[in-house]
């Protein structure tokens, strides 16, 4: 039975966790999805059908590939799967094409790449610094996390109701922000790099991760009170940097560039180019400006994180033609810092509790309003109590060493 | 109690996973001319609601029998004309006379999903919740966990939000029995499970028990004193219970007579369709159903039945106990599952509820037997349409219960509860020391006989010879699962009490 036991994963709460909440998706399967369903069989079909020299010209549904080239390349993987479930989503005028088998796979494609939002997850608890709390395991900051990013409500409703594939990449997200915790800068910006050309909304985040690494990796020491040395400026780590980012950049780009295709592809991702160009990049400078001004209180990951998040909720609140669902861009890195701190967990439950009732409109039919009643207030119930009882305790513990002091003194 | 928050997760859970269930197929959807039970449930509805209370049980003009006549005691009806009055709310088209035949929507579906939900979250939810509460000697985590399993058992969610039945009512009802009898409220114990009695009669399989229980109650408290009191005051419960519910129906003979052929159609035979009982699978060798006359069909059905579940019986009245009490439950409502007269495959949950109660003391069997019971209705399953659900929910049980229990870990002789039956048989066979291990290795070959069977079901299709080829193997091996486990159950009552002066008391 020891056998079993392994192979079932017994004594690892992890892996039923994750192995839950991916049952509670299959779940989710026969829920109603938006168009975003058709958008991306769309883009199975033209990936798959058309030479990659059409791929950013194709109209012939409203729904044109708008993403960057590494999610047009995703796709066309998908694809070669996608042919054995059902030839006919593949067919670029099948539009609205929705059998039951294109369901099942593009369902089970969402679940599936989840794992590596797994995967990133179990990174990011191993960066927690399990603080001796309490013995039990419900109340270890990395099983709070754990349950806080798995089952993480707005991903769920986004990604397995609404239809997104949002999973992969903020898992490629969290992956870059545990290497940076983890001090593998290069892994970080690499991740962050690949992740900008699958979906270039995460450009929000660019200025924190592009300040943060500057003061943390390219300045290689600091002086005994914390603030930059100056000298200890590396030459050889910016460049090296750029050439990361460069060489992802040239991968995605490269092709399209040899096409002389780059203005129709800049088109499609920042469309109305001459108009929204000023106001889009707008809110990224506010946050760009926000961000320098912390950049000497930037110190460590906790101080990136909280820019990340920051720079997150600027462009939220102040950016063009900014979806609802990219409060998650917010809410799941300021997860990490939930577990941290009291105050983080605080400010972390009123906007999770703020941004995923904003998600509310997105599902707006019958069927599925007991479904986001019940997963919202599963979340918010479970949140709220178990940041509570992991920060009762140390209150409880700062209390009785400041009696401790008191009585010494 | 603490960790509240966690248990009010685990019921949200719950309900998640139900209404996700719901949002798939139901029982003869978009099948005419007969559909299915989502029909029948529409159709008493409409009975109910415009036809005065004295057709509702007899064959007419307006209400054929012959298409889903009702066939439940009173209380069903009356909760359909509940419903049928919220149905008038909002659309009477649903239940208009003659007209509404066969009618499916989507709102229609999402109005008949939600009076199972509510009626699950008002009787059976709390019941569990409560049941948890009260188990004693457990932490409140394995409590909370204990919750969790019961509250994802595959087999209920499945009829009760896919198929489409209202079990978790009559259910809810036997449960809030058990926990008032358990803890002494006898009088309140026994008024909730008349009330499950009355909505529907299969919850006779679970009557004997209960009244063995009390009776042994009265008994200990002496037949002269305080015993006979109890015993008097349980049997004006009972009668009054019974009395209201049929009101209306005891006015004439006929009425009465009518119903209770309604209930019990002993014309009907010893089964219908496949079931995992001894007389289905007996009948792949020998056809019973056609030698035998009908007479000596119905004495032989009760002659085993009765004779499986008199020793459990015998022992609960000379030595009645909670624990005893819950495990007679589980034999009896076997016996009767496995023996009885005209069984539908359904009734499997009758047994799988006791189980449910019992699982945190024999965590591995109980786990076994829930999953071999949500299996043995895989035909009817797959006829609905919810192999997904099933699969799915099956996995998140299995792994609820796996992470709760640490059930591979607790196979051993004394965590099965066999210790007596081991050292009793070992005075005559010394070299009997191997039952864990036997027991170990007919877990792994039914798992991997139900999965292959389930693979071979679902992707390859049955020869033409044998069009039924698959639901038989299904009851067939489903059979033999709960024969051992009739066998099993049946040893740690009797052995029970060998070991009772050792045995920590538990009320």
């Amino acid at each position: 039975m020891a056998a079993l036991t392994i192979a079932t994963g017994t004594g690892n709460w992890f892996s039923a966790l994750a192995l839950g909440v991916t049952l509670l998706k299959c779940l989710l399967i026969p829920t109603y999805h938006s168009t975003d369903f058709e958008v991306h069989r769309n883009w199975l079909a033209i990936t798959h059908s058309l030479p990659i020299s059409q791929w950013y010209y194709e109209a012939t549904s409203e729904w044109t590939l708008d993403y960057p080239p590494f999610f047009a390349w995703f796709e066309y993987i998908l694809s070669h799967v996608a042919k054995y479930f059902d030839q006919e989503m593949l067919n670029v005028h099948n539009l609205n094409y929705s059998s039951s088998r294109t369901l099942l796979f593009q369902r089970f494609s969402v679940i599936f790449m989840d794992v590596l939002f797994v995967y990133a997850v179990r990174e990011c608890c191993k960066c927690i610094d399990g603080k001796k709390v309490g013995k039990e395991l419900t109340e270890k900051p990395k099983f709070i996390l754990s349950v806080l990013l798995l089952w993480n409500f707005g991903l769920l409703i986004v990604d397995h109701i609404h239809f997104q594939y949002n999973g992969f990449l903020f898992g490629l997200m969290l992956l870059s922000i545990a290497r940076l915790f983890q001090k593998r800068h290069m892994e970080g910006a690499f991740l962050f790099a690949v992740l900008l050309h699958f979906k270039h909304i995460y450009l929000y985040v660019a200025p924190a991760y592009g300040v943060y690494l500057l003061r943390s990796y390219c300045f290689t020491a600091n002086k005994p009170d914390g603030s930059i040395r100056w000298k200890s400026f590396s030459f050889v780590r910016l460049i090296s940097l750029g050439l990361v980012v460069f060489l992802v950049s040239a991968l995605s780009l490269g092709p399209f560039l040899a096409l002389n295709q780059l203005p129709q592809v800049f088109s499609r991702l920042f469309p109305f180019k001459r108009g929204l160009c000023h106001a889009y990049w707008a809110p990224n400078f506010w946050a760009l400006y926000n961000a320098l001004d912390k950049v000497l209180s930037v110190i460590g990951p906790r101080g990136f994180l909280r820019c990340l998040t920051l720079c997150a909720l600027s462009s939220f609140m102040f950016g063009w033609h900014v979806h609802e669902k990219a409060i998650l861009l917010a809410i799941l890195p300021m997860s990490l810092l939930s577990v941290g701190k009291a105050g983080d967990a605080s400010i972390f439950l009123i906007l999770t509790t703020t941004g995923h009732y904003s998600l509310f409109p997105l599902l707006f039919t019958a069927p599925e309003l007991p479904i986001k009643i019940l997963l919202m207030l599963l979340f918010t119930i479970y949140s709220i109590s178990s940041l509570k009882t992991l920060f009762r305790r140390s209150f409880t513990l700062v209390a009785q060493a400041g009696v401790q002091w008191h009585d010494l003194s | 109690m603490e960790k509240w928050y966690l248990m009010t997760v685990v019921v949200l859970i719950g309900l998640t996973v139900r209404w996700t269930v719901s949002l798939n197929s139901y029982s003869g959807a978009g099948k005419p001319p007969m559909f299915g039970d989502y029909e029948a449930q529409r159709h008493w509805q409409e009975i109910t609601f415009n036809l005065p209370v004295k057709q509702w049980y007899f064959n007419s003009s307006d209400n054929n029998l012959q298409y889903w006549g009702l066939d439940y005691p009173p209380p069903t009806a009356y909760h359909s004309l509940l419903c049928a009055y919220v149905a008038k709310f909002i659309n009477p088209d649903w239940i208009a006379l003659h007209t509404s035949r066969g009618y499916e929507s989507q709102a229609h579906k999402l109005f008949m999903r939600t009076t199972v939900l509510i009626a699950d979250l008002l009787i059976y939810i709390p019941a569990v919740v409560l049941y948890c509460c009260c188990l004693k000697e457990i932490s409140t985590k394995k409590k909370i966990a204990n919750a969790l399993c019961i509250l994802l058992y595959p087999g209920l969610i499945l009829i009760d939000y896919g198929h489409f039945q209202y079990n978790s009512v009559s259910l809810g009802f036997a449960l809030w029995g058990v926990l008032g009898i358990s803890c002494d409220c006898d009088l309140l114990g026994s008024l909730a499970f008349c009330l499950a009695i009355n909505y529907k009669q299969m919850e006779l399989y679970h009557a004997l028990p209960f009244f063995c229980f009390l009776l042994g109650k009265c008994f200990k408290k002496g037949l002269k004193g305080k015993g006979f009191v109890l015993l008097v005051k349980l049997a004006c419960i009972v009668v009054a219970s019974f009395v209201l519910c049929w009101l209306p129906f005891f006015t004439e003979r006929e009425q009465t007579l009518q119903v209770l052929r309604r209930l019990f159609p002993v014309d009907r035979g010893l089964f219908e369709d496949k079931v995992a009982n001894i007389w289905c699978s007996f009948n792949v060798f020998l056809k019973i159903k056609d030698i035998l006359p009908r007479h000596i069909q119905l004495i032989m059905s009760f002659c085993f039945t009765f004779l499986s579940l008199l020793p459990a019986c015998i022992k609960l009245i000379l030595q009645p106990s909670s624990k005893g009490f819950k495990f007679t439950l589980v034999s009896c409502a076997l016996s009767f599952f496995l023996f009885s007269f005209q069984v539908h495959e359904k009734s499997i949950l009758l047994v799988s509820l006791p189980v449910c109660l019992v699982l945190s003391e024999i965590p591995f069997m109980s786990t076994w037997f829930l999953l071999v019971s949500t299996f043995s209705m895989l035909p009817l399953l797959l006829k609905d349409e919810l192999l997904m659900p099933s699969v799915v929910t099956t996995m998140a049980f299995f792994i609820a219960c796996v992470t709760s229990f640490s059930i591979f870990e607790k196979t051993s002789e004394e965590e099965l509860q066999l210790k007596s039956f081991s050292i009793s048989v070992r005075k005559y066979l010394p070299c009997f020391t191997f039952l864990s291990r036997i027991i170990q290795y007919l877990f792994l070959i039914s798992v991997i006989t139900m999965v292959l069977l389930t693979l071979m079901t679902v992707t390859l299709g049955p020869p033409q010879k044998l069009p039924d080829l698959f639901s038989v193997l299904v009851c067939f091996v489903s059979c033999l699962n709960f024969l051992f486990f009739l066998v099993y159950f049946n040893i740690i009552i009797v052995w029970d009490s060998k070991s009772g002066r050792n045995q920590k008391k538990i009320s």
